[in-house]
């Protein structure tokens, strides 16, 4: 019985999760459109709705009523199995974000393990999908991000592992936790430099402007999914944002105190005490997702060897260093603050 | 029976069968897929065990990083069909002896170690938190200090001997320096041409 009401009440909180992501993933859609079209001058999408607010919701119809067209020579099974092996990684890994102090489906001692080891699976959806295309230009583009998305998951764990060393914890509450008192307490102020490294291998990691290379359409059409269609292909832009919303909400909780009110510590935190945890972290991220579109909309792509030199050549040398000096640091009790 | 054993049984199951896949398939990048699902679901196993950091540091480095790799190279290979037929005959006998000579291994380990097991090397390990890798982590700094060190050297020479076996100059290879590229300014490309007649 009590297996069962477990059973339940964790299906209802996923649930909890995970609908209104896949509307959040729907609106960032219509807000990178809007932004983009704001910061060139355009309106963006005005036809469907006022001021095109329905526009999602119309393009998720037309992706859904679509046909899937599976090309004649590909590996059928891998083809379709591809865009699932991209999307499970990204929805799994909400299952340990706290969403506020109280909210959280699955509070793990691992967490920041778990979200590392999770992060870097979903670089098969995107090597699989390009190989059971069958096509010279998915194949390229798969290539491309195969060999990115490593070189920058070994910076982004080490820019997470100068939270693991302040902390002291791998679960994501306590990593909050450590982070209470003020603004500056804060981890973006100690861990600069590996916070900026964070983000930026995180815009690589989901293989967005200005590192999409893997899709760059200039050179090989939309790189790995280029002969997916349909659902099939809005699993992957689903995907893509989601992994984006992630990577933002992540920044907000490893280096800017996740659901923790920035006026923690100033007079005016007894007032806004009323606002929920939540609320703060949604802020957070939001500011993380329009830097995401801010980057699309001013940044030309990098060339792929310029890619590779700044992974392997510029983060990872700074992320070795960044963290001896944080060694040291804690060793003469400096930090944590 | 409780829950534990039902996911163990699962996953075993599974987990037995990717790996008969694996050498059974003829398609090179189907078999490296079927590798990847049995480090994941032994990986569950180990979960099972609660070594929790072992079981996810196993599906961060093999299945991350590790079998990426070994996807990515055998993607490139023009394989797809290997002569199945032909190299099972070749190589049934080396592989029958291999078969013998591991089982041999194993049943001798078997005997000898559960005779004379030390069962107190397990108790006397000092546990300093609740937390698995916050144990793992003391001892290996602490205890196996040595131990972790010489491995780290060896995954260090490791890293050397691969750049030294694979590195060659070409010196047709045209390649780009990108310090020289990103000091370009505008001086060095871009020449204004006057009206020779004014």
């Amino acid at each position: 019985m009590e297996a069962i009401f477990y059973i339940i009440k964790t299906m209802i909180s996923i649930l909890v999760v995970i609908v209104p992501l896949f509307l959040i993933v729907a609106y960032v859609t219509y807000s990178e459109r809007k932004i983009i079209g704001f910061m060139q001058s355009r309106m963006g999408p005005m036809r469907v709705g006022p001021s095109g607010l329905l526009q999602p919701i119309a393009d998720v119809l037309k992706l859904v009523s679509k046909e899937i067209i599976i090309p004649t020579s590909a590996n059928k099974g891998i083809f379709l199995t591809a865009p699932m092996l991209m999307l499970i990684p990204s929805l799994l890994v909400w299952s340990v974000i706290p969403l506020s102090e109280y909210f959280i489906i699955s509070n793990i001692n691992a967490g920041l393990l778990f979200i590392l080891a999770l992060t870097s699976l979903s670089v098969y959806g995107v090597i699989l999908a390009g190989w059971a295309s069958n096509s010279k230009y998915a194949f390229l583009g798969s290539m491309r991000s195969a060999a990115q998305i490593i070189a920058y998951e070994i910076a982004m764990g080490f820019a997470l592992v100068g939270v693991l060393m302040l902390s002291g914890s791998l679960n994501l509450q306590n990593i909050i936790y450590a982070q209470s008192g003020s603004l500056f307490n804060w981890y973006w102020l100690p861990l600069f430099p590996l916070f900026l490294i964070y983000f930026i291998a995180g815009v690589a990691e989901t293989n967005r402007a200005p590192f999409d290379v893997s899709e760059g359409e200039s050179e090989i059409v939309a790189g790995f999914h280029v002969e997916y269609s349909g659902m099939a292909f809005a699993m992957f832009f689903l995907a893509e944002y989601m992994n984006l919303i992630l990577i933002s909400i992540l920044c907000s909780i490893m280096f800017f105190g996740g659901w923790l009110s920035p006026f923690q510590g100033t007079v005016i935190d007894s007032y806004l005490s009323f606002i929920p945890g939540f609320i703060w972290l949604s802020l957070k991220t939001l500011i993380f997702i329009f830097v995401f579109l801010w980057l699309r909309a001013t940044l030309p792509r990098y060339r792929y060897d310029q890619i590779m030199r700044l992974g392997w050549k510029v983060f990872l040398p700074i992320t070795f260093f960044w963290l001896t000096i944080i060694g040291i640091l804690i060793y003469l009790e400096y930090l944590p603050l | 029976m409780n829950i534990e054993l039902i996911t163990f049984f699962i996953f075993s199951t599974l987990l037995i069968f990717t790996c008969i896949k694996v050498i059974t398939s003829s398609n090179p990048v189907l078999s490296a897929i079927n590798l990847v699902f049995s480090f994941f679901l032994s990986a569950v196993l180990w979960l099972l065990l609660g070594a929790e950091f072992l079981s996810i540091i196993l599906i961060l480095v093999y299945v991350g990083a590790v079998m990426v790799l070994f996807l990515f190279v055998v993607m490139m290979l023009d394989i797809n069909i290997a002569k199945k037929t032909a190299a099972y005959i070749k190589y049934l006998p080396l592989g029958i002896a291999v078969f013998i000579a591991f089982n041999i291994l194993i049943i001798y380990f078997f005997i000898n170690t559960f005779e004379n097991i030390d069962y107190n090397a397990v108790k006397n390990i000092e546990i300093i938190s609740d937390s698995n890798t916050q144990n793992l982590g003391y001892l290996l700094f602490t205890k196996y200090i040595i131990e972790f060190e010489i491995a780290g050297l060896i995954l260090l020479l490791g890293i050397i001997s691969a750049i030294v076996l694979t590195y060659r100059k070409n010196p047709k290879n045209k390649y780009q320096n990108p310090t020289k590229q990103i000091s370009a300014s505008k001086k060095d490309r871009l020449k204004i041409i006057t009206d020779l007649k004014e």
